[in-house]
């Protein structure tokens, strides 16, 4: 019986002042009696318009149909098809400019809640479906990835479905890269991850942690070392500062810094041996979904006010939508055409304000967006004692720099063919080493494709 | 997991451990550090490479026990395992070309410096090396400066052994007398090596300083260990842990460095307390 109603079903939440003050996660997921009356508001429109807007193509239509016939398992493996992380992407794709974008239901009320249904269908199935210990029977080949964020995971997963032999190499104690450094548990729990790369382990990829690719083995000793080709999924870099006075001053920090502290390190339990800021008033800078977790951390530490300073209109803001309106019922204060100037500092060298501008918007600029100008004469200043930077990051010099002949363009980015080919010869690369800071969803497509075309590349040798 | 091999206390609050790390010994160059993680929930510490073995596979590196992490690492015995030892990061010290050098290490430094001294004087340059301490008890490796180096001064802060007073006084007389150093490493307390490096300036002598801010992941992610070098914000972790001493801003890196004291206090008195409780 389809559903007419115009808009989604409501995701039930934590309440917003009750999860301000803890790590759990915010959305609690549908019930499958919700998930059947949100699937039923899909039309299953002939073009599926949502699968052209989704990066990896899922076939959305389809995978909805099969929670309408109760097969959820069934709804899961159509999913599979095109996704190797469901449980996550449910979580953390920005849908309203992907999929949900597309959908017929949007054009006169809410689009179809996908993003929400693929998570029902992704947590039904790990809760449901046993993890198959078969090993795919090995075709002989080695293939080494680097770093194992979603493009690796994702890369490493269809290599090894296929025979190869796959061996992830991670730089940190731990594999997930942004999935666990970077994402809060309250957004991404990590036991979710967890599962994830324990399955990937299921089908025979080793995980080597404490190896940087760059330092600790190059390139071209991954190839001595009898690997055939190499997928890099290093992922972003080095986080980007203002370049205003006052910014290394105690308690400046960038929110990789800050949230890996909280999330990799776990300095938000109370027994924890890595210390992070607790700062009482916060301003994060910056209006994508890395400042919006940082603010919503800043929050949960105890802090009194937190504000998200971004020098755009709320219009302009990169974050997903979900994202700025959970950060919002925290109670984040958002300031809007407001850019930092100068960090003040008092006598012991700690922020004590923050010297802002008001800004206007002016003519679109390269970007399409419409460049931000400062207004003469309105300055003030905002009481805090800690400024986190969130401005997205540039390219990770360690690879780049210790191998001949990859070429990288004038970001630092890597330059990449339609295949996902670098300049070397067996070295394909994706993710956000290629493009800069992007999605999850995006880094996992060029993981599929990277794994396609190095399937491609051996098999024709 | 990753095995100490051996282990030896050099004075009651400096411990060397060697620990099986072949990716790391394979590659380790004096002036690299590595990050450990003493325990499967603990913090991540960099701490500069003091020795390697390439053949054994094996890198030694010593630390001070001064917090929560040093006090965890210390408790585990040789045989046993530590969670994670990864690297090597940062660049290597620049030695090439170099014919005539002092080498300065301050306390703890002094375990860094001495890799260092050691590779320059195998190359057979000239090395002055002047080593300092609080006192004759915290006096470390004594015997591995001698063999690393062409000429060395000891120096300690209460006379309680060989020459009383601080490095930059064996520093000046060197300058003063000799002259003509090509370039001067210093490797030790903030504070040291900036009192290093306005002796130098004087005399205009080229100082490379071994910097070793906060930080966390130790591979250009976190920003953590930024500082202030001739006006612009370089990260220690990709673009040093060596700079030029003469554009280093001390001061601001000394504040940062503070930035965590409390809760170090703290962790660290509570961490004693546990302990003391699992001896009893």
């Amino acid at each position: 019986m389809a559903n007419l109603s115009p808009t989604k079903n409501p995701m039930p939440v934590q309440d917003p002042l009750v999860r301000n003050h803890n790590f759990t996660e915010v959305a609690l997921g549908y019930s499958e009696e919700t998930a059947l009356n949100e699937a039923e508001r899909c039309l299953h429109c002939a073009n599926h318009p949502c699968t052209q807007k989704c990066p990896v193509s899922v076939n959305i239509p389809e995978f909805i149909q099969k929670i309408k016939e109760k097969d959820y398992e069934g709804a899961y493996q159509v999913i599979s098809v095109d996704s190797s992380l469901p449980a996550i992407c449910g979580r953390v794709c920005p849908q309203e400019s992907q999929c949900e974008s597309a959908c017929t239901r949007g054009i006169k009320g809410e689009a179809v809640g996908i993003g929400r249904l693929e998570r029902f269908v992704a947590d039904w199935h790990n809760e449901h479906a046993q993890l198959s210990h078969e090993k795919p029977a090995s075709n002989g080949h080695k293939v080494a990835i680097v770093g194992s964020g979603p493009s690796g995971l994702t890369c490493a997963g269809d290599l090894a479905k296929a025979g190869y032999e796959v061996t992830i190499f991670e730089a940190l104690h731990l594999a997930g890269g942004v999935l666990v450094y970077g994402i809060p548990e309250f957004r991404l729990p990590k036991a979710i991850v967890q599962k994830e790369i324990d399955s990937l382990k299921a089908l025979g990829v080793t995980v080597q942690t404490n190896v940087i690719v760059g330092k600790s083995l190059t390139v071209d000793e991954l190839f001595e070392d009898g690997y055939e080709a190499i997928y890099i999924a290093s992922g972003a870099g080095l986080p980007m500062f203002m370049h205003i006075p006052g910014e290394n001053l105690k308690g400046v920090l960038s929110a990789n810094e800050f949230l890996t502290r909280i999330n990799l390190m776990k300095a938000y339990k109370e027994d924890a041996d890595t210390p992070v800021r607790r700062g009482k008033k916060v301003a994060v800078v910056g209006g994508g979904n890395v400042a919006m977790d940082a603010a919503r951390c800043a929050k949960r530490l105890g802090a009194d006010e937190v504000y998200i300073i971004y020098r755009r209109s709320e219009k302009e803001l990169p974050a997903r939508k979900e994202e700025v309106e959970h950060a919002r019922e925290e109670g984040i204060i958002f300031r809007f055409l407001t850019n930092p100037v100068e960090i003040l500092a008092d006598d012991d060298k700690s922020v004590k304000a923050l010297k802002c501008v008001e800004m206007e918007l002016g003519e679109p600029d390269a970007s399409g967006r419409r460049r931000p100008i400062a207004k003469e004469g309105s300055d003030f200043t905002l009481e805090v004692d800690t400024v986190i930077m969130a401005l997205g990051t540039t390219p990770n010099p360690l690879i780049k720099s210790t191998t001949k002949g990859l070429e990288t363009n004038k970001k630092g980015c890597l330059v990449v063919d339609e295949k996902g080919l670098t300049s070397r010869a067996a070295v394909y690369a994706g993710g956000d080493a290629v493009t800069g800071s992007a999605t999850v969803i995006k880094a996992m497509g060029a993981g599929k494709l990277g794994a396609k075309s190095i399937d491609e590349y051996l098999q024709n040798k | 997991m990753y095995k100490i091999v051996s282990r030896r206390e050099l004075n009651p609050t400096t411990t060397m451990i060697t620990v099986e790390a072949p990716f790391v010994a394979r590659k380790a160059e004096p002036g690299q550090f590595i990050i450990l993680r003493p325990t499967a929930d603990g913090e991540r510490i960099p701490l500069t490479i003091c020795d390697y073995d390439r053949k054994k596979g094996t890198v030694s590196v010593i630390f001070q026990i001064v917090g929560t992490t040093t006090k965890r690492l210390n408790a585990i015995k040789e045989g046993e395992y530590i969670a994670d030892f990864a690297g090597p990061l940062g660049n290597p010290t620049e030695v090439e070309g170099l014919k005539k050098v002092a080498v300065v290490g301050g306390g703890v430094g002094c375990a860094i410096a001495y890799p260092i001294a050691k590779k320059l004087h195998q190359m057979g340059a000239e090395v002055y090396l002047i080593v300092g301490f609080r006192n004759k008890d915290l006096i470390i490796l004594e015997d591995e400066y001698k063999a690393a180096c062409s000429h060395l001064t000891i120096m300690t802060d209460d006379g309680s052994y060989g020459r009383q007073g601080v490095v930059t006084a064996a520093l000046k007389d060197i300058l003063d007398e000799k002259a003509e150093l090509d370039e001067v490493i210093a490797i030790g307390p903030p504070i040291m090596m900036k009192f290093v490096c306005q002796l130098t300036k004087e005399y205009g002598v080229k100082t490379v300083v071994s910097m070793n801010p906060i930080m966390i992941d130790g591979t250009g992610m976190c920003g953590g260990c930024r500082l202030t070098v001739g006006g612009e914000t370089k990260f220690a972790c990709v673009d040093g842990p060596d700079f030029d001493g003469h554009l280093v801003d001390f001061d601001e890196m000394m504040s940062r460095n503070s930035s965590y004291r409390e809760f170090e206090r703290h962790s660290y008195e509570k961490t004693c307390n546990l302990m003391n409780k699992e001896v009893e």
